[in-house]
């Protein structure tokens, strides 16, 4: 079992970056399901690594422990700021969304006393094992799988078709929107913690724009119809810079043309490309 | 069952509704027409807790609507369809229908994650519910298809069952009739009858006369923002203000 070693000595932190970024694009499908446009899914993921790493390191907490507060300060910051956002809709919940992003980066770069600013925290023990990710990946799209197929799974779709129509079925449409963005807070969240403990270091920069659209970019290119579809989406966008890893210079420019080519052969996600039966409904099937 | 004392609604300057009064005192279908701009859309949009009212109560058996969310009003047992249709295309008859019954789940939402036959069992009679509602409007033959493909008379009547199940006391139908051939409108009118003969109320707002006449025990006509008569078809028919919001005046 050499090459497995070796594989694992050169590769594990790409593997736990799969998993981990598979949590993340879920955490965004569950509000792009909604029809919500929301970049605030960095931030949470930075709250919650924060929070997890400051347990782990300076209170001597418990894996377990840090990964639950790490999961749970998330979801109740989303709790907090869901409430006003959550009643603008399109473009101005991006920008408001994202607004928080910056807010949440630039309070961790500032409150250095306890978070290290600019030098980030280190030092955080890799207690991140391949099966932690497993399971909360597993038991994750389990719970989706379950959520998509049920009441509340319909009403979600419903509601990114048509809100008010919604609203006027007698649902509670912004409880609901609250709902999808707490949870997705809280796996965000979790991501991030689960992040923090095999990375060694984390630093405010990681958890900023740039982060905001890798995890939008999955939602949307894996596709919402389904919770494979952030799967594949963060599996994707994962990989696709390793495998692009041989073409030097050139790779970004590569990268960036591969997604364009897939968002243009189908702008509704790698998952619709392979179910067209569902979701596409208004145009006729083409073969 | 349902009252509007005095209702005005603003939008900036501009007064949509000034002093509107109407009531429904119990069964029958109802109409209220008017020129195209009289408000009366609006009125339903107060009704179902889309738009507060400026000035003025709504009240639906006692209760007090105004301020209450569009929600809690559909849950009241007022259910309504839209002018311009507003079904959820991607998804077929079964589900659009299955969503409105959602208001009063089968199920609890543990008993969402784990595999259970009272799972199963609540998913398939909301399953049945729903095609015994499409039944009652002709589209149980096309219940598994997406409802972007229907044509636009059975895009209507799907907005019907999708509102009938929310289990409403009072229905409210925004043009039920626009956009249809004779023959569709003459359905539509025999469905409407039907719903109204199993107990529901039915308020109608709709510009064809002969539809609304044909169908109305009692008609309020709005214009500019007021109530400008009430009344049987034939009082309606009679009343000159009437005949000069529509027509103008002779000479």
């Amino acid at each position: 079992m050499d090459w497995l070693e070796s594989f694992w000595l050169t590769y594990s932190t790409l593997v736990l970056s799969v998993g981990t970024n598979i949590l993340l694009a879920l955490s965004v499908y569950l509000t792009l399901a909604c029809g919500l446009l929301t970049v605030a899914n960095a931030a949470f993921m930075g709250i919650g690594a924060y929070t997890a790493g400051l347990l782990t390191v300076h209170a001597g907490m418990p894996f377990l422990f840090s990964l639950f507060f790490g999961s749970l300060l998330p979801a109740l910051v989303a709790l907090l700021i869901g409430r006003p956002t959550l009643r603008l809709s399109g473009v101005y919940l991006a920008m408001a969304t994202l607004a928080f992003g910056e807010v949440v980066r630039i309070l961790i770069l500032n409150a250095e006393g306890i978070t290290g600013g600019a030098l980030g925290l280190n030092g955080i023990p890799q207690l991140t094992r391949w099966f932690d990710v497993a399971l909360a990946v597993g038991l994750t799209l389990y719970v989706l799988l379950r959520l998509a197929r049920s009441r509340i799974g319909r009403t979600m779709r419903a509601i990114c078709q048509d809100e008010t129509a919604t609203e006027l079925m007698g649902l509670n449409v912004r409880a609901y929107k609250l709902f999808v963005f707490v949870l997705g807070g809280a796996l965000a969240g979790l991501a991030g913690a689960l992040n923090a403990h095999f990375t060694y270091f984390i630093s405010p920069n990681e958890y900023g724009f740039e982060r905001a659209v890798e995890i939008l970019a999955m939602g949307v290119l894996g596709g919402t119809g389904s919770p494979w579809g952030a799967v594949i989406g963060g599996v994707l966008i994962t990989l696709l810079p390793e495998l692009l890893r041989g073409l030097g210079h050139y790779r970004p420019l590569i990268n960036g043309v591969v997604l364009i080519v897939i968002i243009l052969y189908s702008p509704r996600g790698i998952w619709d490309l392979l179910h067209p039966a569902r979701g596409s409904a208004g145009a006729p099937a083409t073969h | 069952m349902l009252t509007l004392s005095s209702v005005s609604k603003n939008f900036g300057g501009l007064q949509v509704l000034q002093d509107v009064s109407l009531t429904i005192p119990g069964r029958g279908i109802f109409g209220l027409i008017g020129p195209n701009g009289a408000g009366k859309t609006t009125v339903f949009n107060l009704v179902t807790g889309l738009l507060a009212p400026t000035a003025g109560v709504i009240e639906f058996f006692g209760q007090r609507l105004s301020g209450m969310l569009p929600h809690r009003v559909t849950r009241c047992g007022i259910a309504r369809t839209f002018q311009n249709i507003r079904i959820f295309k991607e998804m077929t008859l079964i589900e659009n229908v299955s969503v409105a019954l959602g208001s009063r789940p089968q199920y609890g939402a543990l008993s969402v994650l784990v595999p259970s036959r009272r799972f199963r069992e609540a998913e398939r009679r909301e399953t049945e519910l729903a095609r015994d509602l499409l039944a009652r409007v002709g589209l149980a033959d096309k219940a598994e298809r997406p409802a972007g493909m229907l044509s636009y008379g059975e895009q209507r009547r799907l907005e019907i069952a999708r509102a009938l199940a929310t289990e409403p006391k009072l229905l409210l139908l925004d043009e039920p009739a626009a956009g249809m051939n004779s023959v569709e409108k003459q359905q539509v009118m025999d469905e409407i009858i039907k719903l109204g003969e199993s107990g529901l109320s039915i308020l109608i707002i709709e510009h064809d006369m002969r539809f609304i006449m044909g169908l109305c025990g009692e008609i309020t006509v709005l214009n500019f923002g007021r109530v400008i008569a009430h009344g049987t078809p034939a009082e309606i028919r009679a009343s000159p203000e009437v005949i000069e919001a529509y027509l103008g005046r002779e000479g």
